[in-house]
């Protein structure tokens, strides 16, 4: 081939030379603070943000799948006609939603001995926060049985089966994120930092807390 | 060497024309079906009013989407063919905020200026409540017929009971034997009314979701279990129309049908009157 | 080797052992092809069904020796349409664009090494995998598949064999792998925006991503808001169904003359539910190819993108109005006819960034120098099919007209041509694009022109003649329409689409022949056969294992930079220097 041609020159400068961008060229950026593809820390490779932009998303994916089940409640609710047949609300739910409330203090009091370097006291109010909300989830199931003890169960009314898929919906939730306060207190992360993984499951713990308190006032109100 | 510039020029020509006229023999067929009719391709004459509201909506649609079809279809193959590589220096562009503006206007003038339109043949049924003397007729559907039940000389219907019902005993839409009401109650398979008489029809199912649809009428309406839902219409025509249900409901969804006999006012007192006399 | 910046080791380690490589693989690039095959097996599957069906509808009385009992009955007929419909618009077309072209090269397009979360992303397909074998174990279980079509519409679907055969286990089976398919979806989603926004190569703003990026990204959005709501539907029907729970069911059921025990569900709240998630589901569909379109029509045009911004723009303005819309679906299901009304005015709104995309591709092609490759070939195909799919849209958006027109062939074709012929055109410009960048081969552009020829010509013949069946009163999902008087005279057109059909099936055995021999015969492929512009073409085909060797780009200009005046050659990819560009002057 006589030479060689522009398409060979631009194969060259395309992909040849360190890929273009100074390390400094963050303009437009998005990839966060200067930690791009370094692996200085040996295997931090993915910026720290992306695990926070994550959670972000996956609360609103579980938000929608909950706004589903609160809108066919509220819907079957109004119906005309709809025999909507209420029932006391177990009295324990008022102190497993104390509980919860106060897990999520004790959770961000747990995070800011965490970013004032307080190891021990992070650890503790981690553990008390996990020790909640096993508290939480054992009252949930002890509300079930006392309405299992009134004769209320899933299918014996609208009322009851939407109480009972709420509250096995958040439960598992939930206890999603007790295994996750265990996991991050006891293993070592390999690609989120610490500061990191303590920071997704709060959003998530802080996150179903609310939604609990939502489902909560949603459940009494509707009575 | 860059393959943009390689045999590209001879070899375009061939793909370019039989792609373009492979697109205008599509517009000109299907032109051609929707004037000719060919084959069948379009439904029966409309026998309401309303029916006809529902074809010219149709019709003034088929028109707008007809013209943009041809334009854009025939468009494409235009630049297909003209812009076909032949060695020429793409006009470089990044586009015109005018011309999106442009576009972007009469799209949505012309789209929702045509669903406005359409109003009226959606409210004269759904939106208007029927006359205070309309022929009710109750229409029960289930897995897979139609009945179709007459308040009879008394004009009230009986209550239903779920529990009582029984196909094997005559009794397919569980009538309340303690009912008197219900007593007069002609229940028959297929559905006969008036010419030029408004009928409401109150459309209910017993065990699936179902459908009512005349295609003459240009009205169809889901049968839904739980619900009892009223629509109506007024045949201007005599005749005998097929009824087939839309909505699938099981294994024998196709084969699920009836007739509306749409009668004269004497015709239809005697049907009444002889119906009456069976129960 | 230095130790900072961009050169140097590379940070992704490359497995070892077969099963680490191939099958349980965190490489975004091995799990998008995995989501391939797994929606080329699916689409073989589905497209043996529809000719199944087809064949049915002009023979009904035929022996059919693979058949129990030799003649099919109604109720396989309809297991047929529930399982190719349901088939086709999850396994095939919410897998092949997004999960497999999207996972393949949206890192890639990016200048990231990979997704933001390879583990997840891995598990997404595996549990991908589950659904389509538990939707395939429908078929085996006694009862067979379930009858209720891929709408699954309560109470049909929500009490068991009672109501037909297959509405036992294989119901259930349908059930379980909708929702597992939900989980998989909502991982997979979360993955891609969370890419999308926080990984991008320096320079790469929003408005210099690609719109095959762009189309992902929306689509991935829409997923995420959209899979949880079938989620929660599925959850509640499965409870109808097994718990004793009325959710979907109303008092005073009557099956066999036999009571049921359920009562104050709604059938119309699983209609919304499922609607509220299918209809985004359907541009979940779409939109993926419309950026691959709009990505081939540039560059086989050898010009920009006609109005980027606008195009950006409207596959946002689609992904959001696609939210809106979902009562078209329901215009006479019992819904308030208001409510109808506003639903029908919000569809046709979303009829205008659908024409503004189809402007604009003509747009990108005035004034081109257009090259017939194999994948513009299909992009162009694309761009008719979607115009003639799209206008019979407008019709059904139209209470009043639906009146006449629901549940008739005429929505049948226009789903057709919209998602069984425009989406798969879409996906196949895509594989015919990317698949030397994938395998470093070039595929045949003598076969994969007689596999367009034919499958366009074909698609037309098949669903064009489908409206006419559809105005002149045939319904759909009719396992017979030989019952009724008027449908009878529309058997002549049934067999002539049968005919295209086959013909059409047939040509598609070209591709797959295609397909799997260029893997191995195929001529070699450089970096960059098509001379484009985007990222994924300054790398080697196929790419390394962090997709750049170490040397990440850094973008400097948008995507479709074809033909600048000035420039000795036609195209500046994304990532030179404006020094190294000027080279090109």
């Amino acid at each position: 081939m006589p030479g060689s041609t522009v398409a060979d020159e631009i194969e060259l400068i395309g992909t040849g030379k360190g890929g273009g961008g100074s390390s400094s060229g963050n303009d437009g950026n998005s990839g966060g603070g200067g930690d791009e593809w370094k692996g200085s820390s040996g295997s931090a490779r993915v910026p720290q943000r992306a695990y926070v932009t994550g959670m972000t998303i996956a609360l609103g994916g579980v938000l929608m799948f909950f706004m589903a089940l609160v809108s066919a409640y509220i819907v079957r609710k109004d119906m005309p006609n709809s025999a909507w047949v209420p029932f006391n609300i177990p009295r324990i739910l008022w102190l497993n939603t104390a509980i919860l409330i106060a897990s999520s203090f004790t959770l961000a009091r747990s995070r800011s001995r965490f970013l004032a370097n307080d190891d021990a006291g992070f650890r503790h109010w981690w553990g008390v926060t996990t020790i909640l909300g096993i508290f939480f989830l054992i009252g949930q199931v002890i509300a079930w049985r006392q309405l299992a003890a009134a004769g209320v169960f899933l299918a014996t009314n609208a009322a009851s089966s939407f109480f009972y898929v709420f509250t096995a919906a958040h439960g598992l939730h939930l206890l999603g994120g007790v295994l996750a306060l265990v996991y991050v207190a006891f293993r070592p992360t390999h690609r989120l930092t610490k500061g990191t993984a303590t920071e997704v499951v709060s959003m998530y713990w802080h996150f179903m807390d609310g939604l609990w308190v939502f489902l909560f006032l949603l459940l009494l109100l509707g009575r | 060497m860059p393959p943009s510039n390689r045999n590209s020029m001879s070899g375009s020509a061939a793909p370019a024309a039989m792609l373009a006229i492979l697109i205008v023999i599509m517009v000109v067929a299907t032109v051609y079906v929707f004037l000719a009719n060919p084959f069948p391709s379009r439904p029966p004459a409309a026998i309401t009013s309303v029916g006809l509201l529902v074809d010219h909506q149709y019709f003034l649609t088929l028109c707008v989407t007809g013209v943009v079809f041809i334009l854009s279809q025939l468009g494409l193959a235009y630049a297909i063919w003209r812009f076909r590589d032949r060695g020429q220096t793409a006009h470089f562009t990044r586009g015109s905020n005018t011309l999106e503006m442009i576009w972007t206007t009469a799209t949505i003038v012309l789209f929702l200026g045509l669903g406005l339109m359409g109003r009226k043949a959606w409210a004269e049924v759904r939106f208007t409540p029927p006359e205070s003397n309309a022929v009710q007729v109750e229409v029960t559907t289930n897995q897979f017929v139609f009945n179709f039940r007459y308040p009879g000389p008394d004009g009230k219907f009986g209550k239903l009971d779920p529990a009582q019902v029984s196909s094997s005993t005559g009794n397919p839409l569980g009538l309340d034997s303690k009912d008197p009401d219900g007593k007069d109650d002609i229940v028959v398979p297929t559905l006969t009314v008036p010419v030029d008489r408004q009928v409401e029809l109150l459309i209910r199912s017993q065990d699936v979701i179902h459908n009512f649809y005349v295609r003459e009428l240009r009205l169809q309406q889901d049968a839904v279990p739980g619900m009892v839902i009223p629509i109506h219409f007024t045949a201007n025509q005599t005749g005998r129309y097929e009824i087939v249900c839309t909505q699938l409901c099981g294994l024998g969804h196709y084969r699920m049908r009836s007739f509306l006999d749409v009668v004269s006012e004497p015709d239809y007192q005697n049907f009444l009157k002889q119906q009456a006399a069976t129960q | 080797m230095s130790s900072h910046a961009h050169t140097g080791h590379a940070v992704v380690v490359e497995p070892s052992g077969f099963i680490r490589k191939y099958i349980f693989s965190i490489d975004h690039k091995v799990i998008g092809i995995q989501y391939f095959l797994l929606a080329l097996t699916a689409v073989c599957v589905g497209i043996v069904l529809s000719l199944l069906m087809r064949f049915h509808l002009v023979y009904p009385g035929a022996h059919l020796p693979f058949v129990s009992g030799g003649i099919m009955t109604p109720e396989q007929y309809m297991a047929l349409v529930t399982m190719h419909g349901t088939i086709m618009v999850f396994f095939v077309l919410t897998t092949a664009p997004q999960g497999g072209f999207g996972n393949y090269f949206l890192p890639i397009q990016i200048g990231a090494p990979d997704m933001a979360f390879p583990r997840l992303n891995m598990l997404s397909f595996w549990v991908t995998f589950l659904a389509f074998v538990a939707i395939l174990a429908a078929f085996v279980v006694p009862g067979g598949a379930p009858i209720s079509g891929w709408t699954g519409y309560t109470p049909l679907s929500g009490m068991g064999e009672v109501t037909g055969p297959g509405e036992g286990m294989g119901q259930t089976l349908w059930i379980v792998s909708i929702s597992l398919f939900c989980l998989a979806s909502l991982l997979g989603a979360l993955n891609f925006i969370a890419t999308t926004i926080d990984l991008r190569a320096p320079g790469m703003t929003l408005f210099r991503m690609p719109l095959t990026v762009w189309g992902w990204f929306v689509t991935a959005i829409l997923g995420l808001l959209a899979f949880g709501i079938l989620l929660a539907g599925g959850v509640l029907l499965l409870l109808d169904r097994s718990a004793g729970t009325s959710f979907f069911l109303p008092a005073g059921l009557v099956v066999n003359d036999q009571l049921q025990p359920h009562s104050g569900g709604s059938p119309l709240l699983w209609q919304h539910l499922f609607w509220f998630f299918g209809h985004p589901e359907v541009y979940i569909a779409i939109l993926p190819g419309m950026g691959v379109a709009s990505h081939v029509l540039s560059t086989f045009a050898r010009k920009p993108v006609y109005g980027y911004r606008a195009m950006a723009m409207a596959i946002c303005a689609i992904g959001f109005l696609g939210f809106m819309v979902w009562g078209h679906h329901m215009f006479l299901s019992g819904m308030s006819p208001y409510s109808g009304f506003a639903f029908s005015v919000l569809t046709m709104s979303i009829g205008v960034p659908s024409a503004i995309k189809t402007f604009n591709w003509i747009g990108t092609l005035w004034g081109g120098k257009i090259q017939f490759k194999s994948p513009m070939l299909f992009a162009l195909g694309f761009v008719s099919l979607f115009v003639s799919g799209g206008l019979s849209g407008l019709f059904l958006a139209q209470p009043a007209v639906d009146n006449m027109l629901h549940a008739t062939y005429y929505v049948v074709a226009h789903f057709h041509l919209v998602m069984g012929v425009a989406a798969i055109f879409g996906i196949f410009a895509a594989t015919y694009f990317w698949f030397p960048k994938m395998f470093g081969r070039m595929m045949s552009e003598p076969l994969a022109k007689i596999h367009f020829w034919v499958t366009f010509a074909g698609t037309y013949c098949i669903f064009m003649p489908m409206h006419f069946v559809g105005l002149a009163g045939g319904l759909r999902r009719y396992a017979d329409a030989t019952g009724t008087t008027y449908a009878s005279a529309l058997q002549p057109i049934h067999m002539f689409m049968t005919y295209a059909a086959f013909i059409t099936a047939a040509a598609q055995l070209v591709f797959l022949f295609n397909f799997f021999w260029s893997l191995k015969h195929g001529a070699v492929a450089g970096k960059n056969p098509w001379n484009a512009t985007t990222l994924e073409w300054i790398t080697d085909s196929p790419p390394p294992i962090d997709n750049f060797g170490g040397h990440y780009p850094s973008v400097y200009r948008g995507p479709y930079e074809f033909s600048v005046p000035g420039y000795r050659q036609d195209f500046i990819p994304q990532n030179l220097t404006p020094e190294e560009a000027a080279r090109l002057k």
